[in-house]
């Protein structure tokens, strides 16, 4: 075959190579831009890095020194409760969504609307937050922030879940169901069991995708000079600390950036190797 | 069995051509046992599509029926129709009656979660679910009986041993059941159908995921069972038809063409059709 058309069989193999090179070019292109980012992060964010920049609050404008207590502290917090505030309703909406939605017309609406709250521009979900819970409260607060931050934790957590619950194989519903289990029990002992890696990768990956958004917190808590447990007032948080500091004409405001913004990649990261390692084990008992 | 089939064979017993042939009597061995399930002009559809086209059958209790026919018969179909899995997914439904102890399963009132803990199934594919052995076999022990631990640890041990499974697992009960070999988790899906003390048991090609050795296992544990329930299962593979089964249903494109005791069925089958289809000549 070859002998009988080996020019065709040359010019493939030369389209190959071509198509093979740009291929290089291009994931390389990628790589050294991610690598840039992340060693500049790590040269100057290292040097930020010390007991006072956890355990200080941040500093006062021309003063010396401080830390990012407040900051960590305000973030864990209203990350924390936007993750308990939008799991259980993601997870109840993706599991409408894969199994109760059958034959309904609701349910491809609600998979629409969804998938445009998924994508909308974070700062848009910031504004309406705070029309609806910063400007009737009189103020900026840390309820507001959580909610904004709840909003961008939902719609990734249906999908997620739906996705996880459709790879559920119908042949276990239907194993449970010729048990004669009631839907709910097969839902809650099987298919969640089944899904339960999967879906907690999810919630994972919603949580990386807040730690880091700083538009939604702009419009709803800005921020604060001191560590505050006080829902109803101004919260600090890594992001919009980390976007007032990098912009100050101070020396150690820029540091602390620097050692944000290395905080929270850090973090990022290490929830989505937590995220891959939950996928790859649930890929092993499928 | 409907009018379009052209009887080439001298029919064994009278028939009407024309219309629905209605037998003046079941097969022989039938009598030895009550029916315990009575399957009248059955019919079932797919959205529109008519799926098996007047199903006249009766399984008797005790007894092993096997449906075997070409892929895309019924016959899985109708194994469907007698627990009313279909119902899990909108646009099918079946019309006509099934009697269960003479009690049609088909009516609309009928509470579809005792139906199913009355009637177990096993699938083509093991579906373990994703929990321990001990858990696979007390889900279903669970769901409608209130026991102590300790009654459930008998139950659990009774069902594995009745599935021939006990001795493999015994050591390992708290071990995920996807850590058994296929036909391990094929045999504790049938230990967690027969756990729950169905009256009967719908085998839906169970053995046509598993090696030579499982599935002798498998068919072993047929014959052991069919003292207690009444049993039908679904097979692509004629032998296991014959080793297996007291009684044949032959289907072809949504009809029964025949049914009759097995060795009727594989020696002197009264279908041209039916002997085309057991000699291999199509299917």
């Amino acid at each position: 075959m070859m002998r009988a058309n080996s020019g065709l069989y040359e010019r493939r193999r030369a389209t190959n190579v071509v198509y093979m090179a740009l291929s290089w070019v291009a994931t390389g292109i990628g790589l050294c831009i991610l690598g840039w980012i992340l060693s500049e992060l790590i040269w100057k964010g290292f040097g930020a890095m010390s007991l006072d920049f956890f355990i200080k609050e941040t500093p006062g404008p021309g003063s010396v020194g401080g830390g990012m207590a407040n900051a960590i502290i305000g973030s864990l917090i209203m990350t924390a409760l936007a993750t308990v505030v939008g799991t259980p309703i993601g997870i109840l909406t993706g599991t409408y969504l894969a199994e109760f939605s059958q034959g309904s017309r609701v349910a491809p609406v609600v998979r629409f609307v969804n998938d445009i709250l998924l994508s909308a521009p974070s700062i848009i979900i910031g504004v309406f937050v705070y029309q609806i819970l910063v400007v009737p409260m009189g103020g900026f607060n840390a309820w507001a922030g959580s909610a904004a931050l709840a909003i961008i934790v939902i719609p990734v957590v249906v999908r997620t879940s739906e996705d996880m619950l459709r790879l559920v194989p119908g042949s276990l519903r239907e194993a449970a169901v010729a048990l004669g289990a009631p839907q709910w029990k097969v839902i809650v002992m099987v298919t969640y069991r089944a899904a339960i890696q999967g879906m907690l990768t999810g919630v994972l990956l919603a949580v990386a995708r807040i730690a880091g958004e700083t538009a939604p917190l702009l419009f709803t808590v800005i921020s604060n000079q001191f560590t505050s447990f006080n829902m109803n007032g101004e919260m600090a948080n890594l992001p919009v600390t980390i976007f007032q500091f990098a912009n100050s004409p101070y020396d150690n405001w820029v540091q602390l950036a620097w050692g944000g913004a290395m905080l929270v990649t850090l973090a990022i990261l290490l929830l989505n190797i937590v995220a891959r390692l939950l996928a790859s084990w649930s890929n092993r008992t499928p | 069995m409907s009018a379009d089939i052209t009887v080439t064979a001298e029919p064994r017993r009278p028939t009407t051509l024309g219309r629905p042939v209605v037998r003046p009597q079941e097969p022989a061995a039938a009598t030895q046992t009550a029916p315990k399930v009575v399957i009248k002009d059955v019919r079932f559809y797919y959205k529109n599509f008519e799926a098996l086209k007047g199903i006249n059958l009766t399984l008797p209790d005790k007894r092993v029926t096997a449906f075997i026919g070409p892929s895309g018969c019924g016959k899985s179909t109708l194994l469907r129709i007698l627990n009313r899995i279909y119902q899990l997914y909108p646009g099918q439904r079946a019309t006509g009656e099934v009697l269960v102890d003479g009690h049609n399963i088909l009516d609309p009132g009928q509470d579809l979660n005792l139906l199913r803990a009355k009637i177990g199934m096993v699938f083509q594919k093991p579906t373990p679910f994703p929990m321990s052995i001990h858990d696979n076999i007390a889900f279903g022990i669970r769901l409608y009986e209130r026991i102590s631990l300790s009654e459930l640890d008998v139950r659990v041990e009774q069902a594995l041993r009745r599935a021939a499974l006990w001795d493999e697992v015994k050591d390992k009960l708290h071990q995920s059941g996807l850590s058994l070999s296929g036909g391990q988790q094929q045999r504790l899906c049938i230990a967690r159908a027969i756990a729950v003390r169905p009256e009967i048991l719908l085998l839906d090609e169970p053995a046509s995921a598993l090696d030579p050795i499982s599935t002798q296992h498998i068919e072993e544990l047929i014959a052991e069972l069919k003292s207690d329930y009444c049993i039908a299962i679904v097979t692509h593979n004629m032998q296991q038809a014959a080793r297996t089964s007291d009684f044949t249903a032959f289907m072809y494109v949504g009809e029964l063409v025949e049914h009759a005791d097995t060795e009727t069925i594989f020696t002197h089958p009264r279908e041209k059709r039916t002997e085309d289809y057991i000699t291999g000549r199509f299917g």
